[in-house]
Order: C-alpha cells, then structure tokens, then sequence
C-alpha cells in the first residue's frame, strides 16, 4: 500500500572539492499520514543529506531510488513545487536575508504558495493579524516581524522564527533538522509545543535530533536510527530513553 | 494613483521575458540631414525659433567640441561613434491650428496606450481633473519629450497659481528668456566636457522647472523620455531653478523601443538650489539594453549636476539604472552654499553584455556641508558595473563630512563590479568615510527561499529588492513599486 510518504532505496552523493562523496545508501522510510516520525544517528550518518535531497537541494545527486510524496514523483519536482506540494523543511541553520524584511519575506512565501495551492492571496492586513498571532503564540518578540529575515536573530529567535514560518505556510509534511539545537529549556518547550499545535490526521512530520529531550515533549509515532547512509533500526518512542543511555554502538554493531 | 498602476501593469507585461517596448511608432518625421556642422545647428535653433543668443551660445559650444577629444578613461568599450552618421534633429512634423489634443498625432498617443502609460491617464493628458478625493496621493505633472520635442505638458495650470514653470525648455526659451539665459550653462558650462559640449551644441529640448520663493511645488513634476526615430541621437537639456526656500521634487523616467543600432543619447540636467531650496531628482533609467549577445542598445552618456549655491539648501539625485547598453553618468553636487547637503543614492543594475560606469562628485566648498552618498552595484551574465566617485573637500570647507557606502552584488561567474573612489581632502577639519563590501546570492539564500515556495526569479528578485533596500527607500512612492519590478525583470535569466 503507498503510504503517505514512501522512500524507497534512496541513494545520493555530493561532489565535494572534485571528489563524490556517497552520503545516501540506500534508504528506506515510509511515514503515514498524521504520523511523527524521528530520526536519531551519529554524526555524518547522513540525516541532514536526508533532509536536503527531499526538499531538493540542487548540490546533491540522486543516484538511485524512488522517493513518492502523495502519490507524486517528488524528486522530479523543483523546490518550490516542494513546497506548494506541502512540504516544508526547518533548517538547522536557518539563512539570513538581509535588507528583506520579515513579515515581507514571510507574507511573500505564502502567497506564493497559496496561489500555487489555488487558494486566494491574503492581503496585507489579513496576513499580519495571522502572522501577528502565530509569533504571540511562539512568544517571539514583536518586533521580529519587522526585522531582516534572520539577520541578527539569536540562535533561538531564528529556529522559532522557522516555526513560525511552518505555522503560517500550514504544509502537511515537516522536516525539522535538528530544530532543538542551541535551544534552552524553555525555547524547547515553546518549539514543541508550535509543532504539536501542527499535529492532526494530516499532517506529519520527521524529525531529526540528537537529543531525547525533544521527543519528550514530542512524542513520536515512530524512531529510526541512521547510520553510515541507511535506516538501520527502528523502533517505537521507547528507543529514545534506549539511545540516551547506551548510545549507537549496539545498533552499529548488529547493522554491520 | 498616477504612474503607479499603469506603471506597473506596463512594466508587468514587459515580465514576459523580452523587452515588450520594442514598437515602432509610424509618424512622420522633420529630420535635418545627417551630420553635425554650424548648418545643422543653425537649422536647429532656427525650427526652434530661437534668439541670436542662444544660437551664439549653441556655435560656442560646437566649436570647443571640435576641439575636444571623447573620454577614455571610463570602463567602458565600445566601438567608435560616427558622429556624423547621425541625424541630430527630428520632430513629429507640426500641423498649422492651436495646440489641443485632436491636434496630437494619434500615432503619438496610441505609443503613449503602449507604454502603459507613465505619461498616465489619457484624461490626464486632456486636461480633465480628478473628482475631488478619487486620490489620496498627490498628482503627478508630465512633460512628455518625445523624440525630442515636447508634446504635451500637463497640469501646466494647477502649477502657474502656484507660481512654478514647468515646460519644455524651448518653450522657456521663448516665454521666459531672461531665466533661461540667467542660468543655462552655468552648472554645467557649454564646454564642461565632450558629451556636454555636443548636447549645448544640439539640443533640441527638454525640461525647464523655475519654482519662486518659498513655494513648495504642489505635485511631483515627472518626464518621461522615449527614443523614437531611426538614427537620431536625442540631445536633452534640463534646468531646474529652484529660489529661496522653495522645494520640487522631480521624476525622471525612459523607455525606449527596440534597435538594432546603438543610440547615443546625451543629456545635460543641471540643478540649481538657491538658500534653503531643496531639490529631489529621481531617475528610473530603463533604456533598451541591447539583446543577449550584447547587440543594439543605448549609449547612455549622461551629465547631471546640481549647484547648491545657497546655505542650507540640498540636492538629492537618487537612480535606478536598469537599462542601456552602456551608462556613462555621474551626477552631481557641488556644495558651495554653508551647511548645503548633497545626495546620492544610486542603484545599477548590469545583465548580459551592459557595461555601466556610474558615480557622483561631490565637491566641499562651504563650510560645513554635508555629502551621503549611496550606491548598490549588481552586476549579472556577462556585465560589467563600476562605481567611480569623488569625494573633494575644499581648504575653506571646514567641517565637512562625507559619508560614501559601496556594496556591489554579483551573480554568476562573468560578471565584473569595480568600485573606485577618488578622494581629494585639503581641509584636515573634514570627515570622510568610505565602506565597501562585494557579495554574492549565495545557493544557500536561493534555495531557502525557493524552499518556502519562492520561485527561483522571484528569490533573486527579492533578495535583490533587499539589497537596494536603502536606496529605494528614497525614491517617491510612484517610482518605487516600479523599480521594484524592473530590477527583478533585468536580471531575468540571470541564475540558473
């Protein structure tokens, strides 16, 4: 049965400095729809390459493998077909734009995704009530609808400042690369809790971390362990607490 | 309201890819043989009716051109220039009868349907005023100069209560001799330098501006050029006299149809700012910028300066220059006035085979004057964009200050940007700050914004939007949503 999201043997490389770099290896995830899914692994096990290859990042070459995304074909698909597809990635360092105001750039973006969806543009005053009340809601402060896209943005302010962008573009599939990095207690909690609000039977969403403490507040349907390329353990939200106590190293050694 | 929407419309459909205002308008032509000599400008101030002064100051001109050699040390290359190849007169040939708008050759206003049309309402254009409170936005007064000579000149009434004169300066010549020749050629003097020297020598028209005492001009005064015919170099000339704490701001705007020949075009702005005058000049620059293989276009060979003669007052150029094959224009203020303030915001934008060369001189002569100078450099395909300013400060301008930021852009790989700055301090008391900074869209800026939906036209577009952001701010409401859309529509093509 296809699922929601269907990745299947999906292998990608990077030429890096002249020399291909196999990251991907052959991976293989399905996620239903409504259904949050984690991914946990060591450093370089490619979860970030993962996250890259699906919103279609041009630097990576997909050199097998089949990646559907509601019945279409997304790897044949630009970024911005991505995106008005529902697709949405938090970036784990989020860009900066500067000169480009915030509320601007987000009003832009979902517009530019509303018509693409063939849903009407919101106006100038419709969108900032909305806008103005998903950052309240994020407590972000309000001045950051006003400042450049990013620029100066604490380590905080900018991956609140990704989710704020997830609420307002409503896509039905998140990528959240490590979107808990750098982030204290509570901006974690605050973070979760945005992407909680998400939660309903169609939306789902992968998430990428290091940290149990996020899947506490974010509790996975399921939780797959990456390493070297491919998904090589996966488990229910128990893995988490198993990970945080003995690390990688038994998954590694039963996966070779 | 004015501009804008038509503007937009107009510069919207020009998106679909190729220069959209590449129609030809069959009229029929005045044209003085080809050739420069004391024949043609004879000719020339003769269709104008023009008194002996003018015609002297003209021949004056012609001669110190002869003498003078065109500048090289611009970066800029292009093959040599016939000057003699060129018709330097052509008029839409005049119909005997009073001067209405069924008198307007309908050829000539159908062009203006084309362009969408900046020169906006037809009924604008018919003299019919607005209903009271249709507009929340000042009107807009527009001196149309097509190919050379004015046409129609709008809003010219509202403007005289007021007491300004806004009129195409051969007009000027004829009502009012005694300012025209009280300040013409003294910013920029006959002989300032080749191009100069060839626009005193042959200029057919262009704008007068002469705002008295203590007015403030009640609307934004705007003029839009348009090239027409065949081979003929358009020579404008604007003055703009602005008295005692009296204030205009004005709107330059260009189109011009597709060629296959270069076309040289030489104009001569000059500004004066009496005590406590300020002046605004706005320029969206949008000539034909020759194809992709860098075929055709204009030559944009341009000298703009303003003269703050009195104290306090200020002049203030801001541009956005998208178009012409080649750009050769540093306008500029010469601060003579204690405590006067000159401006300079600049954008540039370069794609394909466009060579800019562009800047501003700002000269300290009083004491404490004030200099800003702006500009944003973008260079794209296989372009190339120098900034070239000076910065002089005088022995006797103490407390000068200038503040200068460049900040060049570039996309792709074969573009050039270059940024040079002259400066000339002979006053230890003077302030002087330059900052530079050359960057790229990086991959990682494109695909954020594509990730949130953003087309890749439309991520460079915005980012671009962001880069300007300081110069833009200074443009007029009109012009802004304008060049907004124009800088996005140059760099079509330019990624990916």
């Amino acid at each position: 049965m296809t699922q929601f999201l269907d990745i299947a043997g999906l292998c990608a490389r990077i030429d890096a400095d002249g020399q291909e770099k196999e990251i991907l290896r052959g991976v293989d995830l399905s996620i239903p729809p409504g259904e949050v899914h984690a991914i946990m692994g060591p450093n370089g096990s490619g979860k970030s390459t993962l996250s890259y290859v699906l919103a279609g990042r041009e630097d990576y070459e997909v050199t097998a493998g089949s990646v559907t995304f509601q019945g279409q074909d997304l790897l044949a698909m630009e970024p911005e077909e991505r995106a008005a597809a529902g697709l949405f990635l938090a970036f784990q360092s989020p860009i900066e734009l500067p000169g480009v105001n915030n509320a601007n750039f987000l009003r832009t973006a979902v517009n530019a995704v509303r018509r693409a969806r063939g849903q009407e543009e919101l106006d100038a005053v419709a969108f900032l009530k909305t806008a103005r009340e998903a950052s309240k809601a994020l407590s972000m402060a309000p001045d950051m609808l006003k400042r450049n896209v990013n620029v100066g943005f604490s380590g905080g302010e900018k991956k609140r400042n990704e989710v704020l962008q997830m609420t307002l573009l409503q896509p039905s599939f998140a990528i959240l690369d490590e979107t808990d990095s750098g982030l204290d207690v509570d901006a974690l909690r605050i973070v979760a809790e945005g992407v909680n609000r998400l939660r309903s039977p169609s939306f789902s969403a992968l998430v990428i971390t290091h940290h149990q403490r996020l899947l506490d507040y974010l509790v996975p349907d399921r939780i797959h362990v990456m390493a070297k390329g491919r998904i090589i353990h996966s488990g229910g939200p128990e893995l988490a607490k198993q990970i945080d106590s003995e690390g990688y190293t038994r998954f590694l050694a039963e996966a070779a | 309201m004015p501009a804008v929407t038509e503007t937009r419309e107009a510069v919207e459909k020009l998106g679909q890819s190729s220069y959209k205002w590449g129609f030809e308008t069959e009229i029929d032509m005045d044209l003085a043989p080809k050739g420069l000599n004391e024949d043609t400008i004879r000719l020339i101030s003769a269709r104008k009716e023009e008194p002996e002064w003018l015609l002297e100051w003209r021949l004056s001109a012609f001669k110190a051109w002869q003498q003078m050699t065109e500048p090289t040390w611009a970066k800029v290359k292009y093959p040599p220039i016939d000057y003699q190849d060129a018709h330097y007169y052509a008029a839409p040939k005049k119909k005997p009868g009073p001067k209405s708008l069924e008198e307007v050759d309908p050829e000539l206003l159908r062009t203006y349907e084309k362009l969408g049309i900046p020169l906006h309402e037809q009924a604008m254009l018919a003299g019919v005023e607005l209903p009271e409170g249709e507009t929340a936005r000042p009107p807009v007064a527009v001196d149309a100069v097509f190919d050379s000579v004015s046409v129609v000149t709008t809003f010219r009434k509202t403007l005289e209560e007021a007491g300004v004169i806004f009129c195409p300066i051969s007009e000027a010549v004829k009502d009012h001799p005694d300012l025209v020749r009280k300040y013409l050629g003294t910013v920029v003097p006959a002989g300032d330098n080749f191009f100069a020297a060839l626009n005193s020598a042959a200029f057919t028209d262009g704008s007068f501006v002469f705002v008295p005492k203590g007015v403030r001009c009640p609307m934004e005064l705007s003029t839009y050029f348009r090239i027409n015919a065949r081979n003929t170099g358009q020579f404008e000339r604007t003055l703009i006299v602005v008295e005692d704490g009296a204030s205009v701001s004005y709107l330059e705007g260009c189109t011009a149809p597709m060629r296959d020949e270069n076309q040289l075009h030489a104009a001569v702005v000059e500004l004066v700012a009496m005590e406590d005058a300020s002046i605004k000049y706005s320029t969206v620059q949008n000539w034909y910028p020759g194809d992709e293989n860098g075929r055709g276009g204009i030559y944009n060979f341009v000298t703009k300066r303003g003269a703050c003669r009195g104290a306090r007052s200020k002049i203030s150029w801001t541009q956005v220059e998208t178009g012409s094959a080649i750009t050769w224009k540093y306008p500029s203020c010469i601060l003579q006035g204690e405590g006067s303030v000159g401006e300079f915001y600049s954008v540039a934008v370069t794609n394909n085979h466009q060579q800019a060369d562009t800047g501003t001189k700002m000269i300290h002569i009083g004491r404490n004057t004030r200099s800003t100078i702006i500009a944003k450099t973008i260079s794209a395909g296989q372009s190339d964009s120098t900034y070239r300013g000076l910065v002089r400060v005088l022995p006797k301008a103490y407390g000068a200050r200038n503040f200068t930021q460049c900040d060049s852009l570039l996309i792709g790989d074969r573009c050039g940007a270059h940024t040079v700055p002259y400066i000339e301090n002979r006053n230890m008391g003077a302030r002087i700050e330059h900052e530079a900074t050359t960057s790229k869209i990086s991959e990682d800026q494109l695909f954020y914004c594509r990730q949130r939906g953003l087309s890749e036209e439309d991520a460079v577009g915005l980012i671009v939007n962001g880069f300007c952001r300081d110069v833009l701010k200074e443009l007029p409401m009109e012009f802004a949503v304008e060049a907004q859309k124009l800088l996005q529509i140059s760099l079509e093509g330019s990624v990916g």
